[in-house]
């Protein structure tokens, strides 16, 4: 017995989903992008599967292959275990892609002057200091304004991206050239370059000890406890005596000083010198990464290696069929689009007009406009305790 | 005199896709939904854009219109951007995800479309795309008759733009008395500001919402075809849109959430992007100059927060989703 005026569904919040039903769901989202991607590919005439599969094997089949991917996948991974305690307070740090580019500059700084003196491990760690120290600054300056005027944190850190981007460009044409007229800094002298583990630079070990570390920072430590609390309630955090301006410009700091870090690594790990784009977009593409994993560092392993399996890939497709390199973007952007979908039917169950319980209901009739009834008894009264509940309270 | 006639209107040519980009954004930030997605709407917009004037320029053979060829472009890329907006609109209203993490995926998809459609067209059309000169004239030329462009300052302060300028001009008055002066106007800001209030006042929120973004999506990619017309010269190059997108969405707090305001801010930002050509400063290198426009609205953005004046301040729902259940 319903009436015509009600709303054919409504939602309402789950409480909790069994855990494999979750990982159904994001399965099939993804699933669905896959499956999106492929029909692009039949538009152009390509054979989905050929592509898929050269996508995996230009990526993973060879071992020059799979360094490669993982070259890709480090910065990613290091810049979205930075943003973790950052989205934890629900700061808006969408300007890791400066940070990675102060952190560059800072390391660039030192190869550059001192590269070829300094000993080895000495110029290694001061680089790495610099450019943790100077990402971490510049991180740290709207995080200021944002503890102490409560200004805009998404734009401001979004502006403090292209002013770092500006003075790299400056350095690149003016001071820091190498042969006048080339826009180009010289490579650093190998005594300043990281050494190789397994054929990659040693940055992949440093970003995995990163990942168990900002694990135990944010779930077995007090300030992982603090991020928390500021996270779901500023003011509770400012009842409970937190200094909650303290705490913002700490945490923001030590995400800007990992993007420092990732900085470095990129560098004088990958590079070899320092240009303007060196962040390569992957400071937006980390946020998302970040997101998608809920914060949680072993999350973001595999889906930081599987965007970076899907850029790698997509160059192979390029040279192999002749799909322009940038459809990894869309795969990329689809597969975001699926995954941020689908967390909305893992926190919201959708009722059904006349639809009353989620539990079988026996299919007599009379039973159902019974239970129906029933319930719609226990709702109302539900409604009143909370109604008089809300009263007693204001 | 001549110089500062020169350097304004490079300005206003400079800012046309800006203004675009800008006022689709204040249309959809007004709403409550902040939309990080521009530069991609904008990528999709050029490409778009661009293909739809040379497939038609194509299919017309010579008896091309620059007409018809310019309202063709307005339309696909209005469509492209609407297209992005409604993914962004339907995850972030209907599914209520996060808006800035919808808003950079966006972005990524967006360029993603576009450096693709870019890329594809060159490959197929043999490595060159590009519209005729006669059609290139009527997206870059004045409207306007010869006579009235050539009044000494004033023909060329008022009457020398290409139509995109104009047309602008038009969207933001129009935005502006719709926003300010009309029921439906204020309903909207109402949702922008308190969704909950809107809702029990009987505004249908989800519709409003849609409409804003959707309609805001297709004006900022409008600017993407405009700067890739106007200002790229009717080709895509791999560089594409180079970040106006983040620029037009600095500029909406720039102009404090104002449509008129968003037009002398394009204005503004066109002058601070070509000023280095112009107006040399003795020992400020070109990249600290080209750096101006960021540091400006760092700087707006700190004075907004340090005087928060009611009229002032972003629409105070703006980033948030709502759910009508949640207390």
């Amino acid at each position: 017995m319903h009436n015509e005026k009600q709303p054919l569904f409504h939602l309402t919040r789950r409480d909790v989903m069994p855990p494999s039903k979750v990982w159904m769901i994001r399965a099939m989202s993804f699933l669905a992008a896959i499956l999106i991607g492929a029909l692009l590919f039949a538009i152009l005439g390509k054979n989905p599967v050929e592509a898929y599969s050269t996508i995996i094997t230009g990526s993973l089949a060879k071992p020059s292959a799979i360094r490669q991917t993982v070259k890709i996948a480090v910065p990613l991974l290091g810049t979205s275990l930075a943003l973790a305690p950052c989205f934890g307070m629900r700061y808006w740090n969408i300007g890791a892609e400066g940070q990675i580019t102060a952190g560059a500059l800072a390391a660039t700084y030192f190869a550059l002057h001192f590269g070829k003196t300094w000993p080895h491990p000495v110029i290694l760690i001061v680089m790495a200091v610099a450019a943790m120290l100077f990402g971490g600054i510049w991180a740290a300056i709207p995080a200021f304004f944002k503890a102490k005027y409560n200004t805009n944190e998404t734009l401001f850190t979004l502006m403090m991206n292209y002013i770092i981007i500006g003075i790299v460009k400056w350095l690149q044409g003016g001071p820091w050239e190498g042969k006048p007229g080339s826009q180009i800094i010289p490579m650093f002298n190998d005594n300043a370059m990281l050494p190789k583990v397994f054929g990659v630079h040693c940055g992949w070990v440093i970003i995995l000890l990163l990942t168990v570390f900002m694990y135990f920072y944010m779930t077995r430590m007090k300030h992982g406890f603090e991020i928390a609390v500021i996270g779901d309630s500023v003011n509770t955090a400012r009842y409970a005596g937190m200094n909650v301006g303290r705490i913002i410009i700490r945490t923001v700091f030590l995400s800007g000083a990992i993007c420092g870090l990732v900085g470095y690594l990129v560098t004088c790990g990958a590079n070899g010198t320092l240009y303007d784009s060196v962040a390569a977009g992957v400071g937006f593409t980390a946020i998302t990464v970040a997101w998608l994993a809920q914060l949680n560092p072993f999350a973001m392993i595999a889906i930081s290696f599987m965007l970076a399996v899907l850029s790698k890939g997509a160059g192979t497709l390029q040279t192999r069929m002749e799909v322009p390199a940038s459809v990894s973007d869309i795969l990329t952007g689809v597969i975001l689009f699926a995954m941020l979908a689908s967390e909305f039917f893992i926190q919201y169950k959708i009722i059904f007009r006349g639809q009353k319980n989620q539990e079988p209901l026996m299919n007599e009739p009379s039973v159902l406009a019974e239970k129906a009834e029933k319930t719609a008894l226990t709702e109302a009264e539900a409604h009143k305790t909370d109604a008089d509940g809300k009263e007693a309270r204001s | 005199m001549n110089a500062l006639v020169l350097l304004i209107y490079n300005a206003v040519l400079n800012g046309a896709p800006l203004m675009y980009g800008t006022m689709g954004e204040v249309l959809t930030e007004k709403s409550g939904n902040l939309n990080l997605g521009v530069e991609g709407m904008m990528y999709m917009g050029g490409a778009i854009g661009l293909g739809a004037a040379f497939y038609y320029e194509k299919a017309a053979g010579a008896g091309a219109s620059g007409a018809a060829a310019v309202l063709i472009a307005l339309v696909f890329a209005f469509l492209a951007g609407a297209f992005g907006a409604a993914i962004y609109s339907w995850i972030t209203i209907s599914l209520r995800a996060n808006q800035n993490v919808t808003g950079l995926a966006l972005s990524i998809f967006g360029t993603g479309v576009g450096q693709f459609i870019g890329e594809y067209m060159r490959v197929r059309e043999g490595g060159y795309v590009a519209i005729s000169n006669e059609l290139k004239l009527f997206f870059q030329n004045s409207p306007f008759p010869a006579a009235l462009r050539s009044i000494p300052i004033v023909g060329q302060l008022l009457f020398s733009y290409n139509i995109f300028v104009y047309i602008a001009i038009i969207i933001a008055v129009i935005m502006a008395y719709f926003l300010n002066k009309s029921r439906t106007g204020l309903h909207l800001r109402a949702v922008g500001e308190s969704p909950a209030t809107a809702d029990a006042a009987g505004i249908d929120i989800e519709k409003y919402k849609y409409l804003a973004t959707i309609i805001g999506g297709g004006i900022s990619a409008i600017g993407g075809m405009v700067y890739i017309m106007t200002i790229a010269g009717c080709v895509w190059n791999h560089d594409g849109l180079a970040g106006e997108g983040w620029l037009a969405v600095a500029l909406v707090i720039f102009c404090l959430w104002k449509p008129i305001g968003a037009i002398w801010g394009a204005a503004l930002f066109g002058a601070l992007m070509i000023m280095y050509v112009r107006v040399q400063i003795p020992f400020v290198p070109d990249q600290i100059y080209k750096i101006l426009p960021y540091v400006v609205t760092v700087i707006v953005l700190i004075a907004v927060s340090l005087r928060s004046k009611r009229e002032n301040e972003p629409p105070a729902s703006l980033g948030l989703s709502y759910f009508r259940e949640d207390r």
